[in-house]
């Protein structure tokens, strides 16, 4: 029953959203050579050298690859502690 | 005359490749261009049998390239038409009895005589894909709205990158509307989106391409068939028409949801 109000509301993902979703993913590894596991230890080694230079909060931080085109990107979000409010530094 | 070599290819095997071939060489040919179809993959060839023409082969692309024949022999005229003529692969061959080169050198042959050039590349990515690819001017990708077809597509398509014949354009074969309408089929849109390539030709899935190569006779010479259409408007776009895409596709909104619900199976 809920199943059934849940799709007339489109809240659960048709076969083709889920084919969509997956894709994405499969077609970032498979253009980078990169898995998702290398992707998070990439992503922990870049807060730790930053980490090093400055005060961040890992929990702030989003690294995701994104693509434009063909292109993949790496982009990465990394809010720098301050003592007065924060600054937002994005490195491309 | 000066042809443009057009390499047919998708990654993976089962896509359409060949009858894609053979539908836009019928609709050049039958637009009074003079066409001639190359079938590139030696040891399982099958453009011969799509085209109608597996009983006239003598000589094949092999005999060309080891100089058991002159490339005029080998080549087989399709009397449907004024000017379509195809060079078989060999059957009892494998891959690496021709080089890209070869496909190169022959195709330089063939190029003064021709306005297109078609070649069906094999599945694959190794020898065959490159023997393929090598002489080409322009690469069609073709893909199935599928997970394992779209993502063959965009290894192929980095491939074709890579070797520098892209950007290649690409045809979404067997495209489902009623899947499609119920959520249950890529769109071509997701697909455009996932690959980021340039879209030639969406061709729905239609039983009359089964028929038609039942009887060896390509749909593009039935004009009336969606799939025929398709493959006629495919061969406008690579002559460089603006012709627009059918329509095949609605967006599954809160009707065509609620629709399916109060119909199950109906389209």
């Amino acid at each position: 029953m809920a199943g059934w109000v849940d799709r007339i509301m489109g809240r659960t993902p048709t076969s083709a959203n889920q084919a969509k979703e997956r894709l994405k993913l499969v077609l970032i590894n498979d253009r980078t050579d990169l898995s998702p596991q290398a992707l998070e230890s990439l992503k922990n080694e870049i807060m730790q050298v930053i980490s090093r230079y400055i005060e961040i909060d890992p929990t702030t931080v989003n690294i995701s690859m994104t693509q434009e085109g063909r292109e993949q990107r790496l982009v990465a979000d990394i809010p720098i502690k301050q003592s007065k409010g924060s600054v937002r530094r994005r490195v491309g | 005359m000066t042809a443009t070599v057009v390499t047919v290819t998708s990654g993976k095997g089962g896509v359409g490749k060949t009858t894609t071939t053979a539908n836009i060489a019928v609709a050049l040919a039958v637009d009074n261009s003079k066409v001639v179809c190359i079938d590139g993959d030696i040891g399982l060839r099958n453009l011969d049998v799509v085209l109608g023409l597996e009983n006239r082969i003598v000589y094949d692309l092999v005999d060309v390239v080891e100089g058991r024949c002159r490339l005029r022999q080998a080549m087989i005229r399709d009397k449907r038409m004024q000017e379509l003529f195809l060079i078989p692969a060999a059957q009892t061959r494998d891959k690496s009895s021709v080089s890209p080169s070869d496909m190169v050198r022959l195709c330089d042959e063939l190029r003064q005589e021709f306005d297109w050039i078609l070649i069906d590349s094999p599945a694959g990515i190794e020898r065959g894909f490159r023997n393929a690819i090598a002489p080409a001017d322009t690469v069609l990708v073709v893909t199935n709205p599928e997970v394992s077809a779209v993502r063959d597509a965009d290894r192929i398509i980095g491939l074709i990158e890579a070797e520098e014949k892209g950007p290649a354009r690409l045809i979404i074969n067997r495209l489902k509307s009623t899947m499609v309408k119920r959520g249950d089929m890529l769109t071509a849109d997701d697909v455009l989106e996932l690959l980021a390539v340039e879209l030639i030709g969406i061709v729905p899935d239609d039983e009359n391409v089964i028929v038609s190569t039942n009887r060896g006779q390509p749909v593009a010479l039935d004009p009336k068939s969606r799939a025929g259409q398709a493959f006629i408007n495919i061969s406008h776009r690579l002559r460089g028409e603006k012709v627009p895409f059918l329509n095949l596709e609605e967006k599954d909104g809160f009707f065509s949801r609620l629709t399916k619900i109060l119909h199950p199976g109906g389209a």
